[in-house]
Formats: C-alpha cells, sequence, structure tokens
C-alpha cells in the first residue's frame, strides 16, 4: 500500500518549514530508519527519518522548497512493484486525514551532536529485532545498529547476532589481547551524526580561514581584577574564565561586524538578528555545542554562570534539544590543551566557527618599538566563502583582536 | 489440451504440490499440476485427514462409555462400523474435491497422470505424462517441482498381503472391527491406528524397538503416553524384537521378545507402520545430476536439487514428514522461483502432532537433544490437573513441558499431552518463530478458563513458580 510522507512539525508551535534537502530519490530503496529528507525551519535542521521500508514512490514537494505547511504530503512510499501514485491524494490544505495510522515520518533533531540524553542507542532510530536477538545482542555487547537483519522485512533475528558475535567484534577480540589487527569499536549514533554532518559541511561548505594573533594581557588583567571583586562566597559570587570573556569578546564583535552573523541559503543569505554562540564541549565520545543565546547583550557575570552550567549538563547528557540546536556562530577552544593553532570545521548552517589555541608567552613589540614579552594567542576563524568574503572576514578579525586588546568593552 | 507450456509444472497433487501451484497461481506465474491417484495427496485421501475423522468417532465412542461422570446414563450405545468408516471416507472426498475447486478457481490445469521428467529443450525442462486414458503428453517449463510424497515402507515378513497385515492404507479402510490387533511400530502412524482401535474396541498390542513409545517426543511425553494407553486397556512392548509372522487361515501368531522374555501372542490383524520411503522411482531423475539418498531426493535449504530448475519438496525431500512442512517448503519454493526474498526452513520450528487420546503436540528440542546440543537448560512443567478446565472438561490428565536456554531465554522446545494440546501447540511455535523469550510469554496475558493456561504456568514454572501447582 502507498503511504504518503507528511511534512512533520519540528516543534509544537512549527507551522511551515522548508524542505532543505532530499537524501533519497525516487525509486530509492528505503529502509525503515533512513534519513529521507531534512527540514529547515529558522531555528534548526532537522532530519525527516522513515518510519515505514519500501521504495521511494514520488517526491511532491522539490527540495529548496520553502514555507511547505506541516502536513502536507512531501512523498509518497509504495511497495516494490507497486504502482506509484501520479499525485498526492490529499490536497495540502486538507486536513491530514492518515497523520496518525501512516504517521510515516518522525522528525530526528539533527545538531553536531543529535543524542545526548538517554544512554540507550538507537533512541528515534527503531530498530526491528525479535526479543531473542535484542537479548543476545546486549548480552554480548553488541549494537543492533551495526547488525544487517535477515528476517521477515529485515528484522534482526538470532542468527544475524550470532553471526555478528562470530565474526568476533570489540568485545571477543578485547579479551583475547590481540596481536596486530584491529578492534571494531561499533559507532554510536552520535559518533555517525557527528561523521555525516562534519564530512557534508566540509565536502559541500567552501572553507577558507583567517589567522590573526591576539594580545591577551589587558584581557587577563582585566579578569584578574573582575574576580577579585567577587564576594567570597554566595549565590552572587563568580569566577569568570578566559572562554568566558572570549565568547562576549566574539559576541561583541559579530554584533559590530554583522555581516558574519549570516547563514548562507540558495535564495538568500539569512542574517540572524540575535547573536546566539555555539560553544564546542567536549562530553564522552564526542562533542555537543550548547548555546550562549544573545551572548552580546549578556554580562560576564551571567555568560559565565550560564556556561558552567550548560557545560556541566552536557557532560551529563541532561540539556533540552533547544539548549544546543540553532546558534548563528561558533566558538571552539582548545587553548587548555596547550595548541598553537587550528582551524575549525563550520557548523552548518552557520557560516563562521572561531578557533581559540592557548595563549603563550610570545616576543612582542610594543607600541613604542621596544621589544617584550606578551601573552599572544593565535585565533583561526573559519568562513563560509558562499555568505562571506575574504575582506569581510578580515575585517571581523581585526575587531575581534581590537575588542580583546581592549576590553573595556566588554564591561560596558 | 492447447497449452503445454508453463512458467512452472509441479509433479504431485499433495499438500506439497497443489499448494505450490495454488501460491504460483498468486504469483501470476503460469503453472500446471501433475496427479497420478487423487488431488490432496496421501494426507487428505489417506492420512492426515481420513485417520482425524476415524479419531473423532473413536472418541466418542469413547465418551459415550465415559458418560456417567457427566451425570448421563445411555443403555447399551452402540456404533455402525460401516458407516463410521463411510464417513471418513466423505470427509476425504469432500476436501479433495474442494482442492480441485481451489486449483480450478486459480485457473490452474490439472493432468490426470503420472508425471515424469524427461529432459530438456532449450531453456525448458521437459515433463513427460502418461495420462490415465492411455495418451501422453509433454509439458515444458522452466522449473519443474517434484512433490510425489512417500508411502509406507515395506519390510521383509510384513508385506501388506490383503488379509491379515495392513498398511495404513488398508487400516482405514476394514471391512469388520479386528478383536485383536497388533499394531507395529509406535511413531505417529502407528499410535494413532492403535488408539483408534482401542478406542473402538478392539484389543490392542503395540510394539516399538525403541525403549519408549512415541521415541522422537521428549521422554517426559512418551513416559505419560504409555500411562494413559496402558490406562486405556492397551498392551505395549517396547524394546521389543519381533518374530515371524505365522499365519493359519484365519488368524496369525508371532513370538515377540522383549529384554530376553519371549511371549507369543495371537491377533486376528496387524498393522505395519514401520516408517515411509519416498517416491522416487520412475520419476527420471535416472542420468541427472539429482542425487537420491535412502528414497528421498536431496535438496539444498531453498528445495533446489542437484539439477538447475528442478525442486523437491515434502515427503519426497525427507523428513519431517509432515503436510504442513510439505505445503511450507512449497510456498518457500515458488515465492524463491519467483525471485522474493525467502526463509530456509528451520526444523526446529516445526511442530508435529500425534492425535491418539490423549493427544501428543511438540515443537523444537527435546530436553534430552537441547542438553546433546550443548544448551545448558531450564525446564518448566505444568499438568493438567492444576487447570480449571481441564478438570470442568473432564480432562484431567496432561502435562505442558517446555525447554529454555538458560543463557538466553530462548524457547528451545515445547512439549504436550493431554486433551487440545494439539490446537495449542502453535502458541509456542510462534513464540519460538518469533524469537520471543521467557520475558514475553510470561507477560503475555492466557485467557481464563482454558486449558492454554497451563502454558503460561509451564513457563512460569521454568522461572521461579508456577502459580496453580
Amino acid at each position: 500500500m502507498a503511504i504518503e510522507i507528511l511534512m512533520p512539525a519540528l516543534s509544537p508551535t512549527m507551522t511551515e518549514g522548508k524542505l532543505a534537502r532530499w537524501l533519497k530519490k525516487e525509486g530509492e530503496k528505503i529502509a525503515s530508519g533512513d534519513v529521507i529528507a531534512e527540514i529547515e525551519t529558522d531555528k534548526a535542521t532537522m532530519e525527516v527519518e522513515a518510519v515505514d521500508e519500501g521504495v521511494l514512490g514520488r517526491i511532491f514537494v522539490p527540495e529548496g522548497t520553502e514555507g511547505v505547511a506541516v502536513n502536507t504530503p512531501i512523498a509518497v512510499l509504495v511497495e516494490e512493484g507497486e504502482a506509484v501514485p501520479e499525485a498526492s491524494s490529499a490536497q495540502p490544505n486538507e486536513a491530514p486525514s492518515s497523520s496518525k495510522a501512516a504517521a510515516p515520518v518522525t522528525a530526528m533533531p539533527a545538531p553536531l551532536a543529535a543524542q545526548t540524553s538517554a544512554p540507550a542507542v538507537n533512541k528515534g532510530t527503531r530498530v526491528f529485532a525479535s526479543p531473542l536477538a535484542k537479548r543476545i545482542a546486549k548480552d554480548a555487547g553488541l549494537d543492533l545498529t551495526t547488525i544487517k537483519g535477515t528476517g521477515p522485512h529485515g528484522r534482526i533475528v538470532k542468527k544475524d547476532v550470532e553471526a555478528a558475535k562470530s565474526a568476533g567484534p570489540a568485545q571477543a577480540m578485547a579479551s583475547a589481547a590481540p596481536v596486530g589487527g584491529t578492534t571494531a569499536h561499533p559507532l554510536s549514533t552520535m559518533r555517525k551524526v557527528i561523521a555525516r554532518r562534519l564530512s557534508e559541511s566540509k565536502s559541500t561548505i567552501p572553507h577558507f580561514y583567517v589567522s590573526v594573533d591576539v594580545q591577551l594581557d589587558a584581557l587577563l588583567a582585566l579578569r584578574t581584577q573582575l574576580n577579585a571583586a567577587s564576594p567570597e562566597e554566595g549565590p552572587d559570587a563568580f569566577k569568570l574564565s578566559v572562554n568566558d570573556m572570549l565568547i562576549k569578546a566574539a559576541a561583541v564583535t559579530l554584533r559590530r561586524v554583522k555581516g558574519v552573523n549570516v547563514s548562507f541559503t540558495d535564495d538568500a543569505i539569512l542574517e540572524y538578528n540575535d547573536v546566539d554562540i555555539s560553544v564546542a564541549v567536549s562530553i564522552p565520545d564526542g562533542l555537543i555545542t550548547p548555546i550562549i543565546r544573545q551572548a552580546d547583550r549578556k554580562s560576564l557575570r551571567e555568560i559565565s554562570v550560564e556556561m558552567k552550567d550548560l557545560a556541566k549538563r552536557a557532560r551529563a547528557g541532561k540539556l533540552k534539544p533547544e539548549e544546543f540546536q540553532g546558534g548563528s556562530f561558533s566558538v571552539s577552544n582548545m587553548g587548555m590543551f596547550g595548541v598553537s593553532s587550528f582551524s575549525a570545521i563550520i557548523n552548518p548552517p552557520q557560516a563562521a566557527i572561531l578557533a581559540i589555541a592557548a595563549g603563550e608567552k610570545r616576543p612582542v613589540v610594543k607600541a613604542d618599538g621596544s621589544l617584550g614579552v606578551g601573552t599572544v594567542m593565535t585565533t583561526t576563524l573559519s568562513v563560509d566563502h558562499r555568505a562571506i568574503d575574504g575582506a569581510l572576514a578580515a575585517q571581523w578579525t581585526k575587531a575581534f583582536r581590537d575588542v580583546v586588546e581592549n576590553p573595556i568593552t566588554l564591561v560596558i | 489440451m492447447s497449452t503445454t507450456d508453463f512458467d512452472l509444472i509441479v509433479v504431485g497433487g499433495g499438500p506439497g504440490g497443489y499448494v505450490a501451484a495454488l501460491r504460483a497461481a498468486q504469483l501470476k506465474l503460469s503453472v500446471a499440476v501433475v496427479e497420478a491417484n487423487h488431488l490432496g495427496g496421501i494426507c487428505l485421501n489417506w492420512g492426515c485427514i481420513p485417520t482425524k475423522a476415524l479419531l473423532r468417532a473413536s472418541e466418542i465412542n469413547h465418551l459415550l462409555h465415559d458418560l456417567g461422570q457427566f451425570g448421563f446414563t445411555v443403555d447399551n450405545p452402540r456404533f455402525d462400523f460401516g458407516k463410521v468408516i463411510g464417513r471418513s471416507r466423505a470427509v476425504s472426498k469432500q476436501l479433495s474435491s474442494g482442492v480441485a475447486h481451489l486449483l480450478k478457481k486459480a485457473k490452474v490445469p490439472v493432468f490426470d497422470g503420472f508425471g515424469k521428467l524427461a529432459g530438456v529443450e532449450g531453456k525448458k525442462r521437459k515433463v513427460e505424462v502418461a495420462l490415465k486414458d492411455g495418451k501422453s503428453v509433454t509439458l515444458k517449463a522452466p522449473h519443474v517441482i517434484l512433490a510425489t510424497g512417500a508411502r509406507a515402507r515395506v519390510l521383509p515378513g510384513l508385506e501388506p498381503d490383503g488379509k491379515f497385515v495392513w498398511s495404513y492404507r488398508e487400516a482405514l479402510v476394514p471391512d469388520e472391527l479386528p478383536k485383536r490387533l497388533l499394531v507395529i511400530g509406535s511413531g505417529a502412524i502407528g499410535t494413532e491406528f492403535a488408539s483408534f482401535y482401542r478406542n473402538m474396541g478392539s484389543e490392542v498390542t503395540l510394539v516399538e524397538v525403541a525403549d519408549r513409545v512415541l521415541p522422537v517426543e521428549d521422554e517426559d511425553i512418551s513416559k505419560l503416553a504409555r500411562t494413559a494407553f496402558e490406562k486405556q486397556g492397551m498392551k505395549i512392548l517396547t524394546g521389543a524384537k519381533l518374530g515371524p509372522l505365522k499365519k493359519s487361515d484365519k488368524d496369525v501368531t508371532v513370538e515377540i521378545e522383549v529384554g530376553g522374555k519371549k511371549e507369543t501372542i495371537t491377533i486376528d490383524r496387524v498393522i505395519s507402520a514401520v516408517g515411509i520411503v519416498g517416491n522416487v522411482e520412475k520419476l527420471g531423475l535416472e542420468g541427472t545430476k539429482i542425487v537420491v539418498d535412502r528414497t528421498h531426493v536431496v535438496t539444498d535449504e531453498l528445495c533446489r536439487t542437484g539439477e538447475a530448475g528442478v525442486y523437491a519438496i515434502g515427503d519426497l525431500a525427507g523428513a519431517p514428514w509432515l503436510a504442513h512442512k510439505a505445503s511450507h517448503e512449497a510456498v518457500m519454493c515458488v515465492e524463491a522461483i519467483a525471485g522474493l526474498h525467502v526463509h530456509p526452513i528451520d526444523v526446529t520450528k516445526i511442530p508435529g502432532c500425534t492425535y491418539c487420546r490423549p493427544q501428543v503436540a511438540s515443537v523444537g528440542y527435546t530436553e534430552a537433544k537441547a542438553k546433546a546440543a550443548g544448551y545448558e537448560v531450564r525446564v518448566g512443567r505444568f499438568p493438567f490437573i492444576g487447570n480449571g478446565k481441564a478438570i470442568a472438561m473432564g480432562e484431567p490428565e496432561g502435562l505442558v513441558k517446555v525447554v529454555f536456554d538458560a543463557k538466553t531465554g530462548e524457547l528451545l522446545g515445547a512439549h504436550m499431552i493431554g486433551a487440545e494440546v494439539t490446537e495449542m501447540i502453535q502458541g509456542y511455535v510462534i513464540a519460538r518463530t518469533g524469537e520471543l523469550t521467557e520475558a514475553e510469554l510470561k507477560e503475555t496475558i492466557f485467557p481464563h478458563p482454558t486449558i492454554s493456561e497451563s502454558m503460561h504456568e509451564a513457563v512460569l514454572a521454568a522461572y521461579g513458580g508456577a502459580l496453580h501447582f
């Protein structure tokens, strides 16, 4: 039976969205769980997953279409060999009659890191497996998402798990202390999302990089001064980190050079009204980018308190989707690891990311021409050339240096 | 016949062959059936179905003699043996014409005759059919399914003689009820005939060369079956060695040795139920790459023979000799021919039923076989005496036994004896096929009051305790 795939609602308030991209072509086989399309709203890009299996019979809404109303049929899934309907049965403005029974799609958030909460694998990706297969896999420590099912409709059955077990994955080999060879660590869902999203970013976005050395001494002095002003303890106590100040510095810079606070789309460059900074946080087996919203309008203390809370909850896997989905610009700081410089991969649909390396004592030429020692860090801005040209990027990095080297701006 | 060219030719119209043809027709293949005797095969004409009709009669006879427990008094209940047999034949006839009707509806031509492979022409195989009217016709198709079934094994000295010694075939259409009957072989066929004749009133001796009756079943079940049969007055000799039959003009005498002790019995009739052999003769297999091993065609897991385009299913292709196995292979084989994705049959998921009184049904590993296969087992048992419905029905004798893999919770096997167990075993077959574990079975809500609740209780018994025993 043909099953219509409807435009999903990515949030309770969403009424329409842009069908950004089809990841499957007409006539392509679809397994349940396959990501078939990407939907964009003003806030986020989400993936549409197939719930049923079949063949993508016909695409009703071509990619790039904006303002697609929720519950509009966007495609139809048919069984192999089944006739493909010419057009969708329901008119877009009709009440979605089949939306419950057929409800053929689920929306899955697709930020840098998709899954943060439950440790259970496959959340949101339904895996069809027999109860016995599930139990044997669990006992053997096998990830069912890595196993190909050969049962009815591709269901994973005992035989498949036993085969995977004897194929000698991670567990079996770990105890045997192998010499040579490889040890397979099955991909977590997060790892898969990271791999896909970043490959896509790096292969579709024309990156270029602008580096600038920034002298930190004034900022460090200000930090010492401000931290000294904190009460010893109590609810008002704070301890600003260099990172908190650089987040604010980036935000202030974005407010000054608005052309970098953008996203590229096929029809337009979207300039964000707010400055929402995504901050890369390393977590076990991946990373996630919690967001400091409207960072340009927040005080250093607010940013510091919020960042500590977000980072803590990120590591505990307790962030809510809206806390890591969206953002208009990213900051990735590896200074604490003593890195002297690096460049980062843009976090789509954003157009730029700032890579911050370690502050090091380096010889500097002072204003009077004499040689001295200063604390200097190398920052590298990765830029989407489709939206931002070299001059604009250079203008931004210069502004950023000015803000950091004259940090009084940060407290005004 | 205008058309002799098909996509598929099925040789044999039993539960393997006719089902293959129906499935092929559903899949829009052009298909023909070649049948030498009756549509429906042994199952429908000389096996499963007519014996069930007889066993139903013998069950009624048993009840008529056991009415007192329900408060009835019936004086001198009698039966007309000819009518009992007649009903069984009528049932077979009805179903056989039902198969003819189904094939007609599916527009599948049936060639009444004996078919054999007759070489290759181009990309097609030829099947030569010696029609019943003496003519012959050659059919052609790229695919041929052989489904010619099997017949009773005949041991030297036990050849059916039309008088004293019967195979299942004669045993289904006797002129009169034998007073004293010897049944040789306590597999499903022998046990069902022993049960039928005993419950109709014959004195029955059941001999088995193995050390227990129903030797393929779980030992617990064999034990209970023996007890029940003996309680009904059946004489059971296991581990028995049979001497030569000594026939006089009115009866047969035979010496039977059990554990060094010899005894001589005299009987009026002998039923030989010592297994079956495949109908591999005259099929044109000579000179082909089709391999025959001990009267059965050797096939792979998808029923393919050594000859491309030739398949063998059902009894012809080997054990277990069950109609439902033949039908399932038929569907699988045809779907594979049609290019669909199929799953090979796992024999440990094929149920077996014996319709003696009490009935016996099972699927999967016996406890002994599970242990021999290296499983660490968890076993649960539940007797019918703890089941309200069984007691209300007056059927308190029975047992459900389940065997689980202690490590994974896989239901390895289930073994049942008692009223209606042949209708209930499918529950465990579904569990085993769907790879349910003890967890799902425990969570399943069984209707009350039913005998099937004992299936639930047996699972509970394997995992911490049944509630009602």
